[in-house]
Formats: structure tokens, sequence, C-alpha cells
């Protein structure tokens, strides 16, 4: 065959392919945005779910996200500094960077099993820690490998220089590299923040949800998610809508963060 | 040669690479002069930086580094400290305040101009504020780069040309005052005005610092250096005056370095 035959369709082959992947994601969000900006209203916001709105659901979704930081993303760095700022890249260190890896493509649900098993159970009965855990162990990974991988990106030569002026490791480490690293350490946050935030597994047997307003984080809490995967199979209408205006609403919210994400390491270069 | 005019002094000196079994440096005897500028030549791999390296124990940034021999460092009461003995990070700290470095790439740290110099200064322990923007300021006239930056002390020192962040990285050591500067061919990686520029300071500053400079560029050696030391395989073949290695060199093997037989 000639070569430059060849060449056409192999292009015509991977355009097409390309054409009908991102057609998928823009059907996805021109559905989603139709339905969801029809069925929204300014009520959506300021009733909670017993209301016919979302209210609840989005301080719910967005304390447990915001928990569930606040525990992995300490832990998550301080585990990557160890990786590569104090390991020497051991065998522990190996092992422990393929853990992370494992967990990291762990199935949301297995964990969501686990963290029922051990924070469900045993405290009779669905409570908002549980799915603050839940969410944690997922994102514990992802900050591992983000500020492992970032900290590799910083010469070693700056460690040297600021060692060579007469700074402790630990010193050099928190005030100049973490530095150095800084903005991808925050995209991954932002990312891996992006990602939990959308989750419905690890929620859906640990914090359950809630129809009504509450702080309270032992008993079961409301979620976004939860509450679409819930308001979709409703018969009724108004609860379908009330599934697609959250569904859009989850979306965006989703895509400002990693738009954020993006944002900002484009602005590093 | 009369002790007092020696400020570093190697003696014995082996060094073996950590997981290696053959010594990376054998038996180097080296001394360092005061107020003078030494140069360390030689062809890729023959030791000199990882010698200049041992000069402020820097290798140990990494485990399992074995040393033996002396180096010794003598203060201006002509007391010696062998910088060998020292196991407490506290002395480490110390005897990089007095022995400073910079590096081939020029490594700014990702903070303002001023603050760069100031980090030093607080690593030091130095907290008024008057006093480390006194010798901030005196460090930047010092390191020839006060007049392209007084005007942008608070803008990150990454936005400077690679010429200027390596003449602030010569601010950065020259500021905490040290009695040795290791340069590790500082201007690698610099364009040819760059380099005339930080040859100018390091000529200037052998007035209150010695001065070690390893560099792959032979001009370089004899037009900045007062004493050249040409190393080989490990080996230091051969340590005189400048002048003398260039144009009278006893060994054979220096001559056909010099010369550009090989390396």
């Amino acid at each position: 065959m000639n070569r430059l035959l060849l060449n056409k369709i192999i292009l015509i082959l991977s355009t097409l392919s390309a054409v009908i992947g991102i057609g998928f994601l823009f059907w996805i969000l021109i559905t989603l945005s139709y339905k969801g900006i029809t069925s929204l209203h300014f009520s959506t916001f300021t009733n909670d779910l017993v209301g016919g709105g979302i209210r609840n659901l989005l301080v719910g979704q967005f304390t447990m996200a915001l928990m569930a930081s606040a525990i992995a993303v300490p832990l998550g760095m301080m585990a990557g500094i160890y990786l590569r700022e104090y390991s020497n890249n051991g065998k522990l260190a190996s092992v422990i960077r393929n853990l992370s890896d494992v967990m990291m493509s762990a199935p949301s649900i297995v964990i969501g099993v686990f963290v029922f098993a051990l924070f469900v159970d045993p405290f009779g009965g669905y409570n908002s820690w549980a799915g603050i855990v839940a969410l944690a162990i997922m994102m514990i990974p992802i900050i591992i490998s983000t500020t492992d991988n970032m900290l590799a990106l910083v010469p070693k030569e700056l460690r040297e220089a600021g060692i060579a002026l007469g700074g402790s490791k630990h010193k050099i480490i928190l005030q100049i590299v973490i530095k150095a690293a800084k903005v991808g350490i925050t995209t991954g946050v932002l990312l891996s923040f992006a990602r939990i935030i959308g989750e419905t597994a690890p929620l859906l047997f640990t914090s359950a949800n809630n129809q009504f307003f509450t702080m309270d984080l032992t008993e079961q809490f409301p979620s976004l998610t939860v509450s679409i995967y819930n308001l979709a199979t409703y018969p009724d209408a108004e609860s379908r809508e009330l599934a697609w205006a959250a569904a859009f609403v989850l979306t965006m919210i989703v895509l400002c963060i990693n738009l954020l994400g993006r944002y900002m390491t484009r602005n590093k270069k | 040669m009369a002790k007092n005019n020696i400020i570093m002094d190697i003696k014995d000196f082996d060094f073996t690479y950590a997981g290696v079994d053959d010594p990376s440096l054998k038996k180097i005897n080296l001394p360092i002069e005061k107020n003078k500028i030494t140069a360390m030549i030689g062809p890729s791999g023959c030791g000199k930086s990882t010698l200049l390296r041992a000069m402020n124990r820097i290798h140990d940034l990494y485990p399992g580094n074995t040393y033996e021999g002396e180096i010794n460092l003598y203060g201006s009461e002509g007391e010696k400290q062998n910088i060998l003995e020292l196991k407490k990070e506290n002395d480490f700290i110390k005897l990089r305040q007095k022995v400073g470095m910079i590096f081939q790439k020029p490594t700014p740290f990702p903070m303002s101009i001023f603050d760069n110099v100031a980090y030093g200064l607080k690593l030091a322990g130095i907290k008024d504020k008057v006093e480390i923007e006194e010798r901030v300021k005196k460090a930047l006239k010092d390191a020839a780069i006060w007049k392209e930056t007084k005007d942008r002390l608070n803008k990150s020192a990454l936005g400077l040309s690679g010429g200027q962040q390596q003449r602030l990285c010569i601010a950065r050591a020259v500021a905490l005052k040290p009695e040795v500067l290791l340069f590790d061919e500082p201007t690698s990686a610099l364009d040819p005005i760059s380099t005339g520029a930080i040859e100018e300071l390091i000529a200037e500053l052998k007035k209150d610092v010695s001065v070690v400079i390893v560099t792959h560029n032979m001009q370089q050696a004899s037009r900045l250096s007062d004493y050249t030391a040409f190393m080989y395989l490990g080996d230091l073949i051969e340590y005189d005056k400048t002048e003398n290695i260039f144009l009278n060199p006893s060994e054979k093997l220096t001559e056909d370095y010099i010369t550009g037989r090989f390396g």
C-alpha cells in the first residue's frame, strides 16, 4: 500500500477517535448543563434537602472534604518528605512508595467497606467521622506521591547551598526546599481535593446522608454525592430534577478547582 | 613555608564514597595559603570537586562516605582544628559558616534578593534587624551587585540573570564573613561577560578571604590563581605557584595536561 495513503488513513482514524472521545465529554457537559440549569432555582441553594434544596448537602460535602484534607495533607506531606529527604531511597522507602501507589488505585468502595468495619459497625451507626476517615484514606496516597514527586524536582544543589550556608537539614527542608516545591504541592493538594469532593462510594455506608442541616460529626451527615445517587433513583420528577441540579453544581465545583490548579502551575512557568 | 601563612592544611587525606571499594582521593597533601587563590585543575573524575567538598564536609549530607587523614583549619590565633573530627551537627554548622561554598549552577533560594543574603545571617543566629540590614548591604556591595539590586531588594531573586544570581550567591556567602570560600566551577554555567565579572570579584575577595577554586578552564586558573594544584585520578600530581605550574611544570603529566595533550 502507498505510504501516503496509509498516512492519511491513520490520520483520519486517530482524528475520528479523538472527536468521539471528546464528543462524549461535551455531550455529558451539555446535557448536564441543560438539565441542571433548568432545574436550578434560587431556593435550591437556600433550602435543605428536606425542603427540596441542596444547602445542607453543599455544607456537608465541603465540611467532610475539608476535614479529610486537614488529616490527609499534613500526614501525606510528612510521609512524602520522609520518602524524598530522609529515607535515602532505601528498601523501606521503595516498599512505602509501592504500597502508596497500590492504595491510590484501590477501589473506593473497598475503602468504604474497610472504614465501615472499623468506624461504623463498632460505634453503632453511620457517622460523619467515618466518612471523613474514608476520604482521608483516599487522599493520603495522592498527597504522598505529589509531595514526593515535587520535592524530587527541587535540584539537590539548592539543598547543598542551604547546608553550605550553615543550615541544619530540617531547616533547609522546611524553609527552602518546601518553598521551592510550594506551587507543585499546592496544585497536588487542590487536585486531590477535587478528586475526593466528588466521591460517593466511600461515603455511601460510612457517613451516609442526612436530609437536615447538621454540624454534628457523630451523626449521619448530609452529602451532595450520596444525595445525587439517591435522588436519581426516586420515581418523582422533582427528585430527579434536584439530582440534575446537584450534579451540575458538583461538576462546576470540581471543574473550578481543577482549573484553579492548572492555572497555578501555568503561572509558575 | 611558615605555618602562619596557612589557613587550611590537608594531610595524608583519603576519601572513599559510600558503596565504593577504592578511595577516590589517595594520600592528598595540600596546604591552602591565607588570602591567596588556590586553583585545583585536572581532567573530569580526577577528584578535585571531591576534595573541595571535603573542605566544608558537605559530603556528610549523604551517609556512608569515609575520610582518613587530617584537614586542619587554622584560626586567627593559630589554633588548629581537624575538621574531620567533627561529629555534631552544630559543629558542622559552625564549620560551614567559616568555610563558605559557591556552586557550579547559581542556587538562589526562592525568596527575595534581600532575604537570600539575610538567610545565612539568620541561620547564624543574628536577630538584630539593623545589623542584618547593614551586613546585607555590605555583602551586596562586596559582591559587586549592589547597583543592580538596590532598587529591587524585595523582588524575587529568581528574576535575576544567571551571572547576577551567581554574584548574589557570592554575596550570600560573603555576608557570613567566612575565612575560606570554596568555588566549585563557579563560571562554567555563565557567559563570558558574567565570567569576567565573577573573576574580577574573586580576585577582589582575596583581600578578606582565602579562596579555593575548582575549574575546568585552564586560562581561568592561570589568570586568577596564586597557587595551582594539578590532580589526576585521585592523586595530587603537582602543587606549586601558578606561574611555575604553567610555565615550568616539574611533572611530565602536568605538562601534558596543560598543553592539552589529554584531558
